[in-house]
């Protein structure tokens, strides 16, 4: 269960059903009783209240805590800024307006079964039906002294109020317990800045879900948070501390002082109403309910922690949630059955990634087989458990790196077969971690858990008419919870069209049936030097050819790749987005931005004061960029053309900080300044900016250029690093900032400057001929199939026999470039486009602009 | 000619926040598949006015619908709330003649102003034609 999930809380009374509900219980109305206000009990209501079944029952709910129901999972964020309100389940009002009677802080004392009523301290209630949602308790091991003040447990929000008041005359903390909710519990202490230990009594921490490995890479990596952890340590008694309230003695007589004890220990079922009034009680705890979840007394069922089902306890959220699901239909006659549950789980303990699917330790299937793969450096550990045969997954475990958890657990929940060499799953890629294949998930697989959409939703969906990953979104919903599966959906859509013989569309837009690789190559082939020529021979004659802002800008890119004629050329112009056609980039009032090239971001004094004395004159706001040039905004469309006057009078040239085009070379003082540069890094970033500016690329290109290897040019988060060497120069590739940071892959070592450049005019002209519109060289790299080795085959071994072409072709761009506002303002006809209004010569008066900083900004 | 001469010179006529033909501009300020912006005035005070100028060649096969070559839409954009539509691409979709915002890309019909992302969204627009090289818009 994820987080999202727990804490998406039930609608106020909005989103309710409309139909009104009497309060008074009508002679139809049967009486139902819900004991227990926890996030199960509470989902069993969410059932009762959306599905309509208040129509037939009345319900009322008694909580022994004065809160009501909270998300008890994530009880430590108690303590990082969410109060009871943020965890609560449901809106204040929630339960008043759907006419379900909420008892906080009511405890039942007794259940009479003869009588059916249930008893508190304020009166006698009766019932038809009831259901024990009555949870659990945590267990606090018999040591004497373990009722001390200050000895606590961690359980509910009262709790951990008084763990707070506790903590605020403490310095140190001990959490008995080194099992899961033990570690959330050391996480809850941390939050309060207690210096924290974890003692367990097993050999390591979370023994039930991982081996000695694993717990022992688990304790290196929580040690290193700087929670002390001490394993085999069984406390025979508690007394008063010296340095501290409490100190603890060992079973070797060995002691820790503290000023907290929570205990953590486990938990046990909350039966005691159960055993009170003769319900069947398992040996060791819990009530015993069948699959609709009916106690022995057909009257009475019982949900969540406190029952159990075929000699388990299920101590997860979700398996309640199904449990309070199947009470649900028992209750209105349907035929949900509870069928157990898988208790694979994924979490984040301390941060630690920790993961457990099905026979996580091997020990239930005799003849299973282990895979294990251990990184001490990277401190991850991951275990395979397999059938005899080698074909089916039994179980796994992961510490460290829970990225492989959803692929494995598409295996184990399916059935799948494993592939020939099991262990590729676990051990480290190259590229992208292995995924299964769409066509290779059976029909039950789920796809979308926020929205419980299987593959075979998507395929019934696809079958009712759904003709798009679109029109699946909006049938299925899935994808629009967490988002974490939209690859995963993407793939399973177009396989399934591409199955059914439909053609995923790969088409660029309605205008042309190609893609922009195609349209390139057509470009290249025909020698088609403008949009209207393309859209006449090629275009869709079902279409006005006017073309779109979708094919538009891309044609005109491809076009300046090509041909590298001047954008703002008749041809070309209707072709570009505001910012190419104005050449300075929209901003949200309509003004614009202007960014000279300041190349490897070195700059003279006199241009320094030229931007200040410009920026002045023109009332603009400066601010330096991330690539080390100065951008100045709220520049209006019609005082472009002198500002550039400006500039280009005193040497500046256009950046294109408004194309897809080389942005800025990034670089770090290098060798002629800093005392551990080995290379003129400065000098070989404006002899790169120079080449490639005015590139028109898929995307924005960017550089970066380090003179050793502390990389003070952050070249490694840019589609071409160079870092560089005592020998040369290391190349990076296809690495991004942004919203998907990605690492650049180094792509050849020690190259000499020559060797570097030819690299890049290839690298950089392939991407060109290849990537997809709007498309980083990053995405660009994770699409291509055969990966960085093609990559390299390509550009290094020529595999293709296309470089002589390609660096022939960058050539050319090089060649003919020229600074588009340098040929735009010696050219009237081209001014013209810089007016505000044709027939008036007034500024755009609805942009108004405030000060702020001693600066102006828009109001 | 500024718009307040224009302003003036229609009151001294009798303007009088009727609708009238007004001349704007000239065929020589348009932008051939694209737009520009001017003022002029409406019934209801002066207005910016995006005019896009899609010329249609008489000899090739064009799909029916396509005949006009101007269009005037409000210059200003709802989204953004900025005055800049007439610098957004054109072009067609679904086969009607649309802009699409400069700033965030919501398409506008340019025979009647519809959002094509939002329904509730309408621009309004205006008559205008050509008579000569001169361009007049009806507001």
């Amino acid at each position: 269960m994820s987080a999202k999930n727990l804490s998406a809380k039930s609608g106020s009374a909005k989103n309710l059903p409309a139909k009104k509900l009497s309060m008074q219980t009508t002679s139809t109305q049967q009486q139902l009783i819900i004991i227990g206000n926890g996030m199960v009990g509470h989902h069993l209501v969410e059932q009762l209240v959306e599905n309509g079944a208040l129509e037939r029952y009345q319900v009322t709910v008694f909580g022994e805590e004065r809160h009501r129901a909270y998300d008890r999972v994530h009880l430590s964020e108690y303590f990082s800024g969410r109060d009871a309100d943020a965890l609560a389940l449901c809106e204040e009002d929630y339960y008043a307006l759907s006419n379900v009677e909420l008892r906080s802080g009511e405890a039942v004392i007794e259940i009479d079964r003869a009588a059916k009523e249930v008893i508190t301290d304020q009166g006698r209630y009766p019932y038809d039906r009831l259901v024990l949602a009555t949870g659990s308790y945590p267990f606090v091991p018999p040591i004497p002294g373990n009722d001390r003040e200050g000895c606590l447990v961690y359980r509910t929000l009262d709790d951990l109020d008084a763990i707070r008041a506790v903590a605020e005359t403490a310095t140190t903390g001990v959490i008995v317990g080194g099992g899961l909710l033990g570690l959330e519990a050391a996480n809850a202490l941390r939050g309060l800045n207690l210096d924290t230990a974890v003692i367990e009594f097993a050999p390591r921490l979370m023994p039930m879900q991982v081996d000695n490995e694993g717990g022992e890479l688990l304790r290196e990596k929580i040690e290193a948070l700087g929670v002390q952890v001490l394993t085999e340590c069984a406390t025979q008694r508690i007394e008063d501390g010296e340095a501290s309230r409490h100190r603890m003695v060992f079973q070797d007589e060995k002691i820790l002082e503290t000023d907290l004890i929570v205990f953590s220990a486990g938990i046990r079922p909350r039966d005691q109403l159960a055993r009170d009034c003769g319900l069947e009680i398992g040996e060791r705890g819990g009530i015993v309910v069948d699959n609709q979840c009916l106690t022995s007394d057909p009257a009475i069922l019982a949900i969540g922690e406190v029952a159990l089902w075929n000699q388990s306890i299920f101590g997860l959220v979700a398996p309640g949630y199904q449990m309070a699901k199947a009470a649900f239909s028992t209750l209105v006659g349907g035929d949900t059955r509870f069928a157990g549950a898988d208790m694979s789980t994924k979490l984040k303990l301390l941060g630690v990634d920790v993961g457990s699917i099905g026979d996580a330790h091997g020990n239930q299937n005799p003849g299973a087989r282990m895979f294990r793969y251990l990184d001490p450096i990277k401190q991850e550990y991951r275990k395979l458990v397999v059938s005899s045969d080698g074909k089916k997954l039994l179980g796994a475990m992961l510490v460290g790196n829970n990225g492989v958890y959803d692929t494995l657990l598409q295996y184990y929940s399916n059935g799948i077969e494993l592939p020939a060499e099991p262990a590729s799953l676990i051990l480290p890629q190259s590229g992208a971690a292995p995924t299964l294949g769409p066509g290779a998930l059976p029909e039950t697989a789920m796809i979308c858990s926020c929205h419980n959409v299987s593959k075979a939703d998507i395929c019934a969906t696809i079958d009712g008419g759904a003709e798009d990953l679109a029109g699946v979104k909006i049938a299925t919903k899935a994808s629009t919870g967490c988002g974490g599966c939209t690859a995963l959906l993407k793939s399973v859509v177009d396989y399934e069209l591409e199955a059914r013989g439909v053609d995923v569309d790969k088409s660029i837009c309605e205008h042309f049936a190609h893609t922009r690789q195609g349209l390139y190559d057509i470009v290249r082939v025909e020698g088609i030097k403008t949009f209207t020529d393309l859209i006449e021979k090629h275009g869709n004659p079902d279409t006005h050819r006017l073309g779109c802002d979708i094919c538009k800008p891309a044609v005109g890119s491809i076009l300046a790749s090509c041909f590298n004629e001047p954008i703002t050329d008749a041809a070309h112009i209707p072709l570009q987005d505001t910012n190419d056609t104005f050449m300075a980039n929209m901003q949200k009032n309509g003004t614009y931005s202007v960014v000279p090239r300041v190349a490897g971001g070195e700059i003279t004094p006199d241009k320094l004061i030229t931007l200040g004395e410009v920026a002045k004159k023109y009332s603009l706001y400066s601010k330096v960029t991330g690539g080390q040039r100065i951008d100045l905004f709220g520049a209006r469309l019609e005082d472009l053309p002198d500002i550039w006057s400006e500039l280009i009078a005193a040497g500046f040239e256009t950046g294109h900080a408004y194309g897809k085009s080389l942005r800025t070379v990034k670089s770090c003082v290098g060798s002629t300044w800093c005392r551990y540069g080995v290379q003129d890094s400065v000098g070989m970033a404006i002899w790169l900016e120079n080449r490639y500016k005015g590139l028109r690329s898929p995307h924005k290109i960017k550089f970066g250029v380090s003179g050793c290897t502390r990389e003070c040019a952050e070249a490694q988060s840019k589609d071409i690093g160079i870092i560089a060497t005592e020998n040369g120069w290391n190349l990076f590739v296809c690495g991004n900032g942004g919203m998907r940071p990605r690492h650049a892959e180094l792509f050849a070592t020690d190259l000499d400057d020559e060797q570097l450049y030819r690299t890049i005019d290839r690298f950089l002209m392939f991407y060109v001929r290849t990537a997809d519109r709007l498309q980083r060289t990053s995405v660009w790299r994770e699409n291509l199939d055969g990966g960085l080795a093609y990559l390299k085959e390509v550009i290094l071994d020529d595999s293709l026999g296309i470089n002589a072409e390609l660096e022939r072709q960058m050539q050319t761009v090089v060649d003919t470039y020229q600074c588009e506002w340098a040929e735009a303002i010696s050219d009237p006809e081209k001014l013209k486009r810089f007016r505000s209004f044709v027939n008036d010569d007034r500024p755009d008066p609805s942009i108004i602009m405030t000060s702020e900083r001693g600066q102006l900004r828009p109001a | 000619m500024t718009a307040a001469a224009l302003k003036n010179e229609m009151d001294t006529t009798g303007f009088n926040h009727t609708k009238t033909w007004q001349k704007i501009c000239t065929k020589a300020d348009l932008v051939a598949f694209s737009g520009v912006a001017a003022w002029f005035e409406t019934a209801s005070g002066p207005a910016q006015v995006a005019i896009f100028y899609l010329p249609v060649d008489p000899n090739a096969a064009t799909l029916p619908g396509r005949a006009t070559e101007l269009y005037a839409l409000d210059h200003f954009d709802p989204f953004s709330k900025a005055n800049v539509i007439a610098r957004g691409i054109v072009g067609d979709i679904k086969g009607a003649a649309v802009v699409a915002s400069p700033i965030y890309k919501q398409h506008f019909r340019l025979a009647d102003g519809q959002c094509l992302e939002d329904e509730s969204v309408t621009l309004r627009t205006w008559p205008i034609a050509f008579k000569g090289d001169a361009v007049w818009i009806e507001g």
